[in-house]
């Protein structure tokens, strides 16, 4: 999505609209080609985890996002490096969704459907509506890969896909055509027909095809054979979706209007590692990582570990406890903290977490999560770590929680992150998932100075005086008033030597102090320096344009997308429908309650089973309506408009209201 | 920051810039103080170890000879994990952390990969840094941070009222092993020399002289130094090194390590080490071997073979153990190649946050 911008957009609304207007165009060699006009379209492409479908995708979008597309991509993949090939668990895709206008989800279900292999094919078709486009490389339709995944007879011959528009294309022998005066042996040559698939595709929705050429001298640049021989594949792909008959139609998909400006695709995790470096440089503090490699937040460290031009220090340690500790002994010098990981490594981290809550010092934790408990569904996305990141330590620890909502606001998240933990002296948690960390959109570039400026102060000089009344001593508890932090004094500061650490201190002076009125005082301190962040916190913001809603729908994270969608549909039945997106898990925003108060219900979509429901209901006595999934996938936006609609019909207000299945005619989001 | 002089050569990069913020900081505090008194490094908090501790020892030599360094108390940061000697910090009129059980390496790590112009010290226990802390003792000393550990190892939990420790010998009776223990211990010295440590000391607690001088040289060292200080719980395992501290039997079981000095020990000098048949050393006696056969102490050797047959000559009961720095071995510090990297980088390519954000691929919408 792009932006804030939360307008109905005509096929997220599901509105049927007569968007297509064919035209002709004359092919070389006088076949006559008619290009229709779409206004959105979702294309899934899947193959074997070695066919490069990830590479794939990505080019594709890069190609979309520099057309000028609005787009959201849904990247899927197994947890095995190499299954073995052609089977089921080995089966990876991509899912794009691109469109002429502000769109909020990589869609619901694909148009387009490309195959690579027979597994593929049973492992996707099921999400492919009737009608769709099925592209199949017929190349790897052999009898000895049909019988891996139990086809008895060729799905491609046998007449069982006729539901469907199926094309049968000989992808890798194509390719190997292509290629036969490349140099290369037959098997390297095939290893190149996702390029001359990403060529066809190219042709099929006129794509720019510069990008990629640069793209693949780049990455070949000292195997310039192997960049001739895919820049090859890609044209001639390219060629024959203009000179076959077998398709008949191309496609257009107009750039979306987007606010002035520079634009730049960009990944939840690429954006998070961006916000961090922006974070560093505009704290004027080194940045310092600590972190375990672990799915699906290891991006986050391979990417920072390529700018250590701006200070940035990558630590990879021998375990998630090693990270996380590493990045606090930084801190304590006067760095800024990170550490990044996905929930199995906060489950390591606690007690560490715990430590910075008791010594009071700035900490990032990133928890790129993903399908839990234990090791989970390592590449699949879930939101089932936040009651993890707000209770899962021992004692009364509070801690910040903030999320970002779509891949490039990790950016603004991280930032914002930062300005909590500096600020406050303070562990925070930012809670990322698998489908924003992978997924990727097109991203407004910020201007860099009018990002936030997160310059700190740290202690330079004592600030009290002793119990006894000595003078010129270091409080290192001695607490901002408006605040509540601690000061920081960095180790090499001459008068300020003092020692924190675990064990409860005294307030002030931070001596180890036993007193039970102290720890008291000290437990409910701690809590009201985090509770005190709400006031630093931008009021709700409540989406409702008809400004009538008596339902609210109430998310955080990633769902954003999917809900948002899901209210567009909503709006276009007739029907109004409130939507509170929270960025601040903890503390809430100060004004929640009360508006969670005006709606007569309040529904709650998560990908887990109920946790912020929960939070919701304890906290605000509100008889929250959780709705819940945990696929691994995001919600699909007709699903959630079901059950929005579901909610506000059994309400009883907008009796005007279309049914929602007539009004979406179908469509898909 | 003002460049210090250091007395003593401390294997500590001149570092003149950190970063930006923190240098400022720091640098509108003032020169640096480098003459310190042992006093200068007290506190104002009541120590509480338990009467007659091995740790008072400890306490009192290392704030004796730490102004020696010429290294200002504000620059020292002693970073310790959880146990009887993790107190440490609370003593020492430094900067301090006592973290959590075991993590002291790790924070440390940190600290000095990011701060390479403190002095950074962990200050742990052989629970803390052989049990629950392991995995972070043996990473931080393959790496090669520039910190020195002093590895309290009294051979019991003490903290915890008494159990066995990791390196409490076969058969100990304690709370939680009423029939005896089972596991075999470690050897810290051997486990050290095992993950390659650049520098591997051993002091007793009572040997002012002898614990002085493995600090100073560990203290010197550039790299992680690991220093073993067999310290005595006079609560739960009173007298665990009596062997070695008692005048009559100590001479004949330590072996004193002194660097090209031939490995000689006993009363009158009647034992030496000489080497044996499997590339590995025994104890002989003197008098039965010619002179060129008694090894003469190399604590530079790059191959760590020679000082872990060294650590081997000891057993459980103290039998032959040497005392003194078994290795000294001069490697790149990884806080140093870590800043010479961010450098080098800075070098190739200016940060350029605009550049970074804007990437190769953007486009631009008109208005």
């Amino acid at each position: 999505m792009t932006g804030t911008n939360t307008g109905i957009s005509p096929a997220e609304s599901g509105v049927a609209t007569d968007m297509d207007r064919a035209a002709h165009s004359s092919a070389p060699g006088g076949l006559v080609k008619s290009v229709v006009e779409l206004d959105r379209v979702v294309i899934r492409l899947a193959g074997d985890s070695g066919d490069g479908m990830q590479l794939t995708g990505g080019r594709f979008t890069s190609e979309t996002a520099s057309f000028g597309n609005d787009l959201s991509t849904l990247p899927n993949f197994p947890a095995e490096i190499r299954a073995p090939t052609g089977t089921l668990p080995g089966v990876s895709s991509f899912q794009l969704h691109f469109a002429d206008h502000d769109i909020m989800t990589p869609g619901d279900a694909p148009d387009v459907l490309v195959v690579m292999n027979p597994a593929a094919l049973k492992a996707n078709l099921v999400d492919l509506p009737g009608g769709g486009l099925l592209i199949a490389d017929s190349d790897e339709f052999t009898p000895r890969n049909l019988a891996k995944v139990g086809y008895a007879s060729n799905p491609l011959e046998d007449g069982s896909l006729d539901k469907w528009q199926l094309v049968s294309v000989p992808l890798t022998s194509m390719t190997t055509d292509a290629l036969a005066d490349s140099g290369l042996g037959k098997k390297e040559a095939e290893r190149s027909k996702n390029m001359f698939t990403l060529g066809l595709l190219s042709w099929m929705y006129h794509r720019p095809t510069e990008g990629t050429i640069r793209f693949l001298e780049r990455q070949f640049r000292r195997k310039p054979q192997i960049a001739a021989a895919n820049i090859a594949a890609f044209r001639a792909g390219f060629n024959y979706g203009e000179t076959t008959e077998a398709f008949a139609v191309s496609y257009e998909v107009k750039p979306a209007p987007m606010a002035p400006g520079r634009y730049r695709h960009i990944s939840g995790n690429q954006a998070l590692a961006y916000g961090i470096v922006a974070a560093g440089q505009r704290s004027g503090l080194p940045v310092f990582l600590g972190a375990y490699p672990i799915t699906p937040a290891s991006d986050i460290l391979h990417e920072l570990s390529k700018h250590k031009s701006f200070g940035v220090r990558t630590f990879q340690a021998e375990d998630e406890i090693a990270g996380i500790g590493a990045a606090l002994g930084a801190s304590f010098g006067g760095a800024l903290g990170v550490t990044t990981t996905s929930g199995p490594g906060v489950a390591l981290k606690a007690e560490t977490i715990g430590l910075a809550v008791m010594t009071e010092l700035p900490l990032l934790i990133v928890d790129v999560q993903r399908g839990g408990p234990s090791t989970g569904l390592p590449t699949k996305t879930e939101q089932s770590d936040l009651l993890q990141a707000l209770f899962g330590r021992n004692g009364e620890a509070p801690v910040p929680v903030i999320a970002p909502r779509s891949p490039g606001d990790c950016f603004d998240a991280a930032l914002e992150a930062t300005r909590i933990a500096l600020t406050y002296r303070t562990p925070v948690i930012l809670l990322s998932d698998g489908y924003l960390a992978n997924g990727a959109e097109p991203w407004s570039i910020p201007a860099v100075d009018e990002l936030p400026d997160l310059r700190v102060e740290f202690a330079t000089a004592p600030n009290g005086s002793a119990e006894d009344g000595t003078e010129g001593q270091f409080l290192p508890y001695l607490r901002d008033p408006e605040t509540l932090a601690r000061p920081w004094a960095l180790p090499g500061t001459a008068g300020l030597q003092h020692r924190i650490g675990g064990l409860e201190k005294a307030d002030r002076t931070g001596n180890i102090s036993y007193d039970p009125a102290n720890h008291d005082f000290m437990t409910r301190t701690r809590q009201a320096k985090i509770d005190g962040i709400a006031a630093s916190i931008p009021a709700t913001e409540v989406d409702d344009p008809d400004g009538d809603a008596t339902v609210a729908v109430i998310g955080w994270g990633s769902t954003y997308g999917p809900i948002g969608a899901a209210c567009r549909r909503i709006r276009a039945s007739g029907r109004s429908v409130a939507q509170v997106h929270l960025r601040h898990l903890n503390p809430l925003p100060a004004d929640l309650g009360d508006i969670l108060a005006r709606y007569d219900q309040v529904v709650c979509p998560e990908m887990n089973l109920g946790q912020l429901a929960l939070l919701l209901r304890a906290k605000y006595l509100i008889d929250v309506h959780s709705h819940t999934q945990v696929r691994g996938l995001p919600f699909r936006a007709a699903e959630l408009a079901a059950v929005l609609q579901d909610v506000i019909d059994s309400t009883g207000t907008t009796p005007t209201a279309a049914p929602l299945e007539a009004a979406s005619n179908g469509a898909v989001l | 920051m003002t460049a210090t002089p250091h007395v003593h050569d401390l294997g500590m990069p001149d570092v003149t810039t950190v970063s930006g913020a923190i240098d400022a900081s720091i640098a509108a505090n003032g020169p640096k103080q480098t003459e310190l008194k042992a006093k200068d490094l007290k506190t104002d908090q009541e120590v509480r170890w338990c009467p007659g501790c091995g740790d008072y020892v400890i306490l009192n030599a290392v704030q004796s000879f730490l102004p020696s360094l010429g290294i200002a108390r504000e620059d020292m940061v002693i970073v310790s994990g959880i146990g009887c000697s993790s107190r440490f910090p609370y003593y020492m009129n430094t900067y301090g952390m006592h973290s959590i059980h075991g993590r002291a390496p790790a924070i440390a790590t940190g600290l000095a990969a990011s701060r390479p112009d403190l002095s950074v010290w962990v200050v742990t226990g052989d629970g803390d840094a052989l049990s629950i802390g392991g995995n972070h003792l043996i990473h931080t000393l393959r790496r090669n941070v520039n910190l020195t550990i002093l590895l309290f190892n009294n051979r019991i939990y003490g903290l915890t009222k008494g159990q066995y420790s990791p390196t409490s010998e076969v058969g100990k009776v304690t709370k939680s092993t009423p029939m005896g223990s089972l596991d075999h211990p470690f050897n810290p010295v051997s486990l050290a020399l095992g993950a390659d440590a650049t520098f591997v000391g051993r002091a007793m607690d009572s040997d002012r002289k002898g614990l002085t001088d493995v600090l100073r040289q560990a203290a010197e060292h550039q790299g992680t130094s690991l220093v073993e200080i067999y310290q005595n719980c006079n609560i739960f395992n009173d007298g665990a090194f009596e062997l070695l501290k008692d005048p009559t039997t100590g001479p004949m079981w330590t072996i004193p390590l002194v660097h090209g000095e031939p490995l000689v020990f006993g009363p009158g000098g009647a034992s030496c080490v000489v080497r044996d048949d499997f590339g590995g050393l025994r104890i002989a006696e003197t008098n039965q071997v010619d002179a060129s056969q008694i090894v003469v102490h190399d604590a530079h050797r790059e191959d760590p073979s020679y000082a872990f047959a060294l650590s081997r000559l000891s057993s459980q009961d103290l039998r032959y153990t040497p005392m003194g720095v078994f290795r000294k071995v001069s490697k790149p510090s990884y806080d140093r190649m870590m800043a010479d990297q961010l450098e080098d980088a800075a070098a190739q390519e200016p940060a350029d946050l605009d550049a970074l954000l804007t990437g190769a691929d953007s486009w631009t919408v008109s208005a």
